[in-house]
C-alpha cells in the first residue's frame, strides 16, 4: 500500500535492524540466565540450563546473521516498513485495545467488551448511536449467555454484574 | 478377521439413535469451536468435558460420552479449515499450513473449491487413519513401544530440520523464530530439577508460556493489525459452496492421489508417535511443494497445497487416538484432554481396554467412521452460514474477534496475565509477519519445546552425555540422518547445481 503523499514512518532496514537487535538481546538474556543456573553436565545428568543455553546461542547467531545482512542491504533502506497514515490507523486500534485489556480486571469482561465494541463502531465505523448501542450491548449479552450459561465458563465480572446480582 | 467382527459390533453400539444425535451435536459444536479463533480442539473439549460426567454414569454412557467428545474433536479439525481459508486466521495450529494456499485461493474467488478440497481431504485423511487404527493397532503399538527418548528426540529434530530445509525462505529468520519458541517453552519451572528458568522473579512467568496464547496473539491479533493497514476492508473471502463447485472440485481431486496418500502416511505416522497434527501438516505441505511438478506455484493458491496439510492434519489428529487407547499415551493435546476424560469416567486406558471394554473401544472406532461422515455432510451444507459472518462490516467484526481472542486467552488458564501476553504476541506477530519471519516454527517449537527437551535430556542422560546416542541403532540413526540431510538440503542442492553447471559449461 505505497502512497505518494503518505510519508514513510520507518524504513524496512531500520525495523529489520531494530527487531534483530531485540532478538539478539533476548538471546543474550537466555544465554546468561541459562549459564547462571548451570549449563554444564551435572552429577546426575545435564543441568537445567543445558538445553536453553544452546537455544540461546542459536538465537544470537541467527539474529546476528539477520542483523549483518540487513545492515548491508541498501535496498531495504529505501523501502517503507510502515507509512505515517498506516501507523496512525494501527494506533487507533492498538491504543483502545490496550486500554480495553487494562480495564478488564476492574470493569469485568462484559462491560469492558461492550464499551470496546461501541468505541470501534462509533469511531472507526462512523455508526450512529442508534446502531452502536444495540449491537455492542447485544454482542455482550450473547457472550454472557454463551459463556456463563451455555459453556459454564465464568469470566471476570465487575461492579455492574454485582449490582445486577449476576456475579 | 476378528477386527471386522469387532468393528461390526462397534457399529451396533454407535448406530443407536441417541449416539447418532450426539455425533451431529458434537460435530456442530466442534466446527463452531474450530471456527472461533479463541477456542480450539483442546480447550473446547476441556470446556465441554464436565457436561459428560452425568452422562458417563448411565449404562453404556462412557461410550456415548467419548463419541460426543471425539466428534467435537473431528468438528474442530474440520472447522479450523474454514477460518484458515476464508479469513487467513488458522483456528487451530494444525491449520496454519492450510492458510498458505487456501487463503490465496479464496482471494482469487475460488473459496468454494478450497473449502471442498479441504473438507474432502480431511475426510479422506481421517478415513485412511481410521482404517489403519482398525487393522494395524497391534503392529503399530509394538513399533511405538520400542521408542525411547533418543527416538522421540530424533523425530522432533526431523520435524524442525524439515522446516529449515524445506521452508525456502530466509533460513536465519526461520531458525531465529523457531529458537525463540524453544526459549519461551523453557520459561518457568523446570520439571526435572525444579529450578526456575528465565522467570526473573515474576510469579506470572512460573507456569511458562502457553502455545494457545501465542497462537491467538500471533495469528488473531497480528492479522487484524496487518489488515488495518490496508484499510478497513476485512480480508475475508466469500465462502459460497454449491453442488456444482463441489462436484467440479471432486473431479479435480483424484489427480492429487499421490499427495493424498503421502500426506495420509505422514499424518498417520506423526499422529502415532507423539509429534502431532501440526508438524504433520507442515511436513506434508513441505513435501508436496518439493515433490509436486507445480511446486513453485505453491503459496499462490494451489488446490494441492490445501489437500496436503488437511489430509495430514486430519490423519494425524485421528491416529493420535491410537496410542491413547492402546498404550495410554496421547498423541496430541486434544488426545491428552480425552485421556483425562477416560480417567475421570473411571476407565483405564491401555492395552487392557481392548479386552475389558470391547464395546467402548470398538464403539469409539465405529464412531470415527460415522462421525467423519457426519462432519463432511455438516461442513459441506453449512458453510454458507459461516460465510454470513463475512457480510458483517469490519468495524464490528474486528472488535468482536479481539473480544473473543481475549476471552479465549483468558479461559485457557483463567489468567488475566495471558490476555496481556496475547496483545504483546499480537504486536510481535505483526512485526514478524511484515519482516517475513515465519511464525509457524515459533508456535511449533513452543508446543513441542518441553517434550523435545525432556527427550533430549533423558537420551543424553542415558548415554552419559554422548551425543552418539542419536546414532546408536538403525531406527534412531536413520531418523537423525534424515533430519540432518533435510537441514542441509538447501546447501546440498546448491552444491549439486554448481556441479551440474560446471559439467554443462
Amino acid at each position: 500500500m505505497e502512497n505518494g503523499t503518505d510519508r514513510s514512518a520507518a524504513s524496512v532496514r531500520a525495523v529489520e535492524i531494530g527487531v534483530a537487535i531485540a532478538i539478539l538481546l533476548f538471546g543474550l538474556v537466555v544465554v546468561f540466565d541459562s549459564y547462571r543456573i548451570g549449563a554444564k553436565w551435572g552429577d546426575d545428568g545435564p543441568q537445567p540450563g543445558y538445553f536453553p543455553f544452546y537455544i540461546g546461542l542459536l538465537i544470537c547467531i541467527s539474529s546476528i546473521t539477520v542483523l549483518v545482512r540487513g545492515a548491508r542491504n541498501a535496498v531495504l533502506a529505501e523501502e517503507s516498513f510502515v507509512s505515517r497514515g498506516e501507523l496512525k490507523k494501527i494506533l487507533t486500534v492498538l491504543v483502545p485495545t490496550v486500554v480495553y485489556v487494562s480495564l478488564l480486571p476492574s470493569l469485568g469482561f462484559y462491560v469492558a467488551s461492550t464499551l470496546y465494541i461501541a468505541y470501534f463502531m462509533w469511531q472507526l465505523g462512523k455508526y450512529s448511536w442508534v446502531k452502536t448501542v444495540p449491537v455492542s450491548v447485544g454482542v455482550s449479552v450473547a457472550f454472557f449467555l454463551i459463556f456463563e450459561t451455555w459453556f459454564q465458563v465464568p469470566l471476570p465480572k465487575g461492579p455492574l454484574e454485582a449490582a445486577l446480582g449476576l456475579g | 478377521m476378528a477386527e471386522i467382527n469387532a468393528l461390526l459390533g462397534g457399529f451396533g453400539v454407535a448406530l443407536s439413535p441417541f449416539n447418532l444425535m450426539l455425533m451431529f451435536v458434537g460435530v456442530i459444536l466442534g466446527i463452531i469451536i474450530g471456527v472461533l479463533p479463541g477456542l480450539g480442539g483442546a480447550n473446547g473439549v476441556a470446556i465441554l468435558l464436565p457436561l459428560t460426567f452425568s452422562m458417563a454414569q448411565q449404562p453404556g454412557g462412557t461410550t456415548s460420552a467419548i463419541i460426543l467428545l471425539s466428534c467435537i474433536y473431528w468438528g474442530a479439525l474440520f472447522g479450523g479449515a474454514i477460518t484458515s481459508i476464508l479469513f487467513n486466521i488458522p483456528g487451530e495450529p494444525w491449520s496454519v499450513a492450510t492458510t498458505f494456499d487456501g487463503h490465496p485461493l479464496a482471494q482469487h474467488g475460488r473459496a468454494g473449491s478450497a473449502l471442498t478440497a479441504a473438507f474432502t481431504s480431511s475426510f479422506v485423511g481421517a478415513l485412511i487413519a481410521v482404517v489403519m487404527i482398525t487393522f494395524l493397532s497391534p503392529v503399530v503399538a509394538s513399533f511405538a513401544l520400542k521408542f525411547g527418548p533418543p527416538e522421540f528426540f530424533a523425530v522432533y529434530l526431523l520435524t524442525f530440520c524439515a522446516f529449515v530445509g524445506m521452508s525456502g525462505g530466509n533460513a536465519a529468520k526461520t531458525v531465529a523464530s523457531m529458537m525463540i519458541g524453544f526459549a519461551l517453552a523453557a520459561v518457568g519451572l523446570d520439571s526435572v530439577t525444579g529450578t526456575l528458568r528465565l522467570t526473573f522473579g515474576f510469579t506470572s512467568l512460573l507456569k511458562g508460556f502457553d502455545f494457545l496464547i501465542a497462537v491467538i496473539g500471533l495469528f488473531g491479533i497480528g492479522e487484524i493489525l496487518e489488515t488495518l493497514e490496508e484499510g478497513l476492508a476485512f480480508k475475508g473471502a466469500s465462502g459460497k459452496i454449491n453442488m456444482k463447485v463441489v462436484l467440479e472440485t471432486w473431479k479435480e481431486l483424484p489427480k492429487y492421489w499421490a499427495t493424498s496418500l503421502r500426506s495420509a502416511a505422514v499424518g498417520c505416522f506423526m499422529g502415532i508417535v507423539p509429534g502431532g497434527a501440526t508438524p504433520a501438516s507442515f511436513m506434508s505441505y513441505g513435501l508436496a511443494r518439493r515433490l509436486s511438478k507445480d511446486g513453485k506455484d505453491f503459496g499462490n493458491g494451489k488446490v494441492e497445497g490445501v489437500v496436503a496439510p488437511e489430509t495430514a492434519a486430519h490423519a494425524a489428529g485421528t491416529s493420535a487416538l491410537l496410542p491413547m487407547i492402546t498404550l495410554g499415551v496421547p498423541g496430541s493435546p486434544t488426545a491428552a484432554v480425552l485421556l483425562g476424560g477416560l480417567l475421570i469416567w473411571g476407565l483405564q486406558p491401555g492395552p487392557l481396554l481392548f479386552v475389558e471394554k470391547p464395546d467402548f473401544v470398538w464403539g469409539l472406532i465405529a464412531s470415527m467412521y460415522l462421525g467423519n461422515i457426519a462432519g463432511l455432510i455438516v461442513v459441506l451444507t453449512c458453510v454458507p452460514l459461516f460465510a454470513a459472518i463475512l457480510r458483517i462490516p469490519f468495524s464490528i467484526i474486528a472488535p468482536v474477534i479481539i473480544v473473543i481472542c481475549a476471552i479465549g486467552a483468558y479461559t485457557v488458564h483463567n489468567s488475566m496475565f495471558d490476555v496481556y501476553l496475547m496483545v504483546i504476541f499480537g504486536i510481535i506477530g505483526y512485526a514478524f509477519k511484515k519482516l517475513s519471519y515465519p511464525l509457524a516454527p515459533m508456535v511449533l517449537a513452543l508446543v513441542l519445546g518441553d517434550r523435545a527437551e525432556e527427550n533430549f535430556r533423558n537420551a543424553i542422560k542415558g548415554s552419559q552425555g554422548d551425543l552418539m546416542v542419536f546414532f546408536s541403532n538403525s531406527l534412531v540413526g536413520g531418523l537423525t540422518a534424515l533430519a540432518l540431510f533435510l537441514l542441509l538440503w538447501p546447501l546440498i542442492r546448491t552444491a549439486l547445481r554448481a556441479l551440474q553447471g560446471k559439467r554443462g559449461g
